[in-house]
């Protein structure tokens, strides 16, 4: 995983509420046995017509928002089932922030342990984004701060994944660290 | 020490290192259910950095996603029957279980099934246990006291390598569920009377415990479909405190302790039950004295309402283009609405007694004309079961289609699904668009109700139907 420290990049805006990982990724695309090339699936269902042509009027594919990095969704984002296919698509697209006013929790720890940073902000704040679509704003992984023109708002990241993201650590180096208290546990519970 | 619930005890037993400010808990896991679909890339991750797999014995892996449920004469069909990645998904499970040293419940095995239909019948998931699988219907497990939650395949990983994982402690929600439940109204209904409740993000950053005499009441299947679904309130894992109910639905179980062993264990499972005075974060009560069979109408678990009430209202985008989808109309009924398939099965609503409430119904009756009925049974044993009852007569008597087990027509992974635009009545647990296929329509209902619709080609108020 490459260290994250800063992103900067203007936003794409998919207000739908609720959207849940179903719609990320259709679960047909999961008989996959690798972690390549889901981003040319990502919202397939939304993206293409009938005959997998790309929709002209799809947001995320529209001219104006190719190379948006952060994805600002409405309410409640990530629901439903656990596939970490849902993030390794949004990255394989190049997605690498989402931004809703709650994330689910399987989709946020996915999200983590791959480099997207799952962002939880006011409704004040959701409002203005969903309000200004394709603004430029920078996500502070080290102040936990998401920039936006006129404020600075921070958002809630434990400490131990902030520290994973800025010094690309993956997380299993530190669980096999833990192996003779693993041991131990063991033993006491054998 | 002060009053502990049930989700805090077991939390608990289970930390190998404590969380600090600077790191999440080092969480012990007693039991990894695996399956095909979330699993590759984890085993993949062990090949490239030279890992082995801590605990081959606390997997419990089987095949349900990818596998087709059209019978096949011998597993060398499966190429035949399979779309090409599903049966090559299927092939990467064996090697890798036969890789790192992992028992498959695989297709020779009379024991495969859905993960969450076996792991209780196989007496695998016990009280006081922490259990987790790459799948979010993990929560099912809770209905035995345990604390069973759905983790993403780099977490799987870290199992395979570990047995451990990373966790911040969550917080906990207390669904009081009070009342008995009327006739032709069952957990499914209940547990889509809670969603409804909550929202689907409102158990988010949760964990459940179901409490009242309502949940007293209901047998294990009954409080596993409740569990099932905790997931769709966004909560992560759904826990019942282990009773009388649970002791006997386990005893004698092949992985359920044996003898002396299984008198310790049910001594220590007794002290599990949340104390008198535990606090929860929040807690909510729910009388379902009066509840009546519920009907999802939009694409999501908490668009839902009673059978016999009419489409709500709403002026949200969001809600609109989901009724859009769902090609239904606020302030209209969704009773007699003509339905395309019907399916009954899935790890919410595929088991004995699942089966048993809908062959209750379709007994000397026959499905609409132009009606599709799939019937799956979530494991082998199910079926055997089911069939020594001659409740696979009924199905086909009726009309219906009797299949081999598996997650089948719930995720559409292997042939089975709903075409675009078809409406469907279906007991498993997700409405989401596009889940049963791509464009199919799916409105969530029990056993009961989805028999109801079946019989009548339309969506029915199944008391009509109960004698």
């Amino acid at each position: 995983m490459e260290p994250i420290k800063q992103i900067r990049s203007k936003t794409v805006v998919m207000p739908n509420d609720d959207i849940d990982t179903d719609q990320i990724i259709p679960a047909r695309y999961l008989t996959t046995t690798t972690k390549d090339g889901l981003g040319k699936n990502l919202f397939n269902d939304w993206r293409y017509d009938r005959n997998g042509k790309e929709r002209a009027d799809f947001v995320l594919t529209r001219p104006e928002n190719r190379g948006a990095q952060i994805l600002v969704g409405g309410h409640n984002f990530g629901c439903g089932s656990s596939r970490e296919h849902a993030p390794w698509a949004l990255l394989d697209f190049g997605i690498r922030a989402v931004v809703s006013t709650e994330i689910a929790d399987i989709f946020r720890s996915n999200s983590l342990k791959n480099g997207l940073v799952p962002i939880v902000v006011d409704d004040d704040t959701h409002r203005w984004l969903l309000a200004n679509p394709g603004a430029e704003v920078t996500v502070d992984v080290a102040s936990a701060t998401l920039v936006l023109p006129a404020r600075r708002v921070p958002f809630p990241i434990d400490k131990f994944s902030r520290y994973c993201l800025m010094n690309g650590i993956d997380q299993l180096g530190f669980l096999l660290e833990q192996d003779a208290a693993i041991n131990r546990y063991e033993q006491a519970h054998a | 020490m002060s009053a502990q619930s049930l989700f805090e005890k077991v939390w608990a037993q289970h930390i190998v290192a404590p969380e600090t400010d600077d790191t999440p808990a080092v969480l012990y896991v007693d039991l990894h259910l695996i399956h095909e679909v979330t699993s590759p890339q984890a085993f993949d991750l062990l090949r490239s950095r030279g890992i082995k797999v801590r605990r081959p014995d606390r997997c419990l892996a089987t095949l349900d996603h990818s596998t087709p449920t059209v019978p096949m004469k011998s597993i060398k069909d499966l190429e035949i029957v399979s779309e090409p990645a599903a049966a090559k998904q299927v092939r990467q499970m064996e090697k890798n279980c036969k890789d790192f040293g992992i028992e498959l419940r695989g297709f020779e095995s009379r024991e495969r099934g859905i993960v969450h239909v076996i792991g209780p019948e196989l007496g695998a998931s016990q009280p006081g246990m922490t259990i987790v699988c790459g799948d979010s219907h993990t929560s099912t497990h809770g209905a035995v006291g345990a604390l069973a939650f759905g983790i993403g395949t780099t977490e799987v990983g870290h199992v395979l390598a570990t047995q451990c994982l990373l966790q911040r402690k969550p917080k906990t929600l207390a669904i009081n569920v009070d009342g008995k439940l009327a006739p032709g109204v069952t957990a499914k209904d209940v547990i889509l009377r809670v969603i409804g409740e909550i929202g689907v993000g409102g158990g988010t950053g949760h964990v459940i415990e179901y409490r009242g005499s309502a949940i007293r009441a209901m047998s294990m299947e009954e409080r596993m479909t409740v569990c099932n679904m905790s997931i769709e309130a966004g909560a992560r894992a759904g826990m019942i405190a282990p009773d009388d109910t649970t002791y006997q639905y386990l005893a004698g179980r092949p992985l359920a302790p044996q003898g002396a062993a299984w008198d310790a264990a049910v001594k220590r499972w007794r002290s599990l039950p949340s104390d008198a005075g535990a606090r929860f974060d929040r807690e909510i009560n729910i009388d379902v004295s009066t509840l009546a069979p519920m009907v999802t109408f939009g694409t999501n678990p908490g668009m839902v309402m009673p059978i016999d009430h009419e489409v709500p209202r709403g002026d949200d985008p969001s809600f609109r283009k989901a009724l859009a989808y769902m090609q239904v109309e606020a302030g209209k009924p969704l009773l007699g609405k003509p339905v395309d398939v019907v399916f009954i099965g899935s790890c919410t609503n595929g088991r004995l007694s699942d089966l048993r409430m809908a062959a209750g119904l379709l007994r000397g009756r026959h499905v609409a004309d132009r009606v599709r009925l799939l019937v799956v049974p979530g494991s082998h044993e199910v079926k055997r079961q089911a069939e020594a009852e001659g409740l696979d007569e009924i199905v086909r008597a009726a009309g219906g289609e009797w299949r081999e087990p598996g997650c089948s027509m719930c995720i559409a992974m292997n042939g089975d699904k709903v075409a675009s635009g078809q409406l469907s009545v279906s007991t498993s647990n997700r409405n989401f668009e596009g889940r049963q296929g791509s464009g199919a329509r799916t409105v969530l209902a029990s056993p009961l109700t989805a028999a109801a619709a079946a019989i009548k080609g339309a969506i029915a108020d199944p008391r009509e139907l109960m004698g």
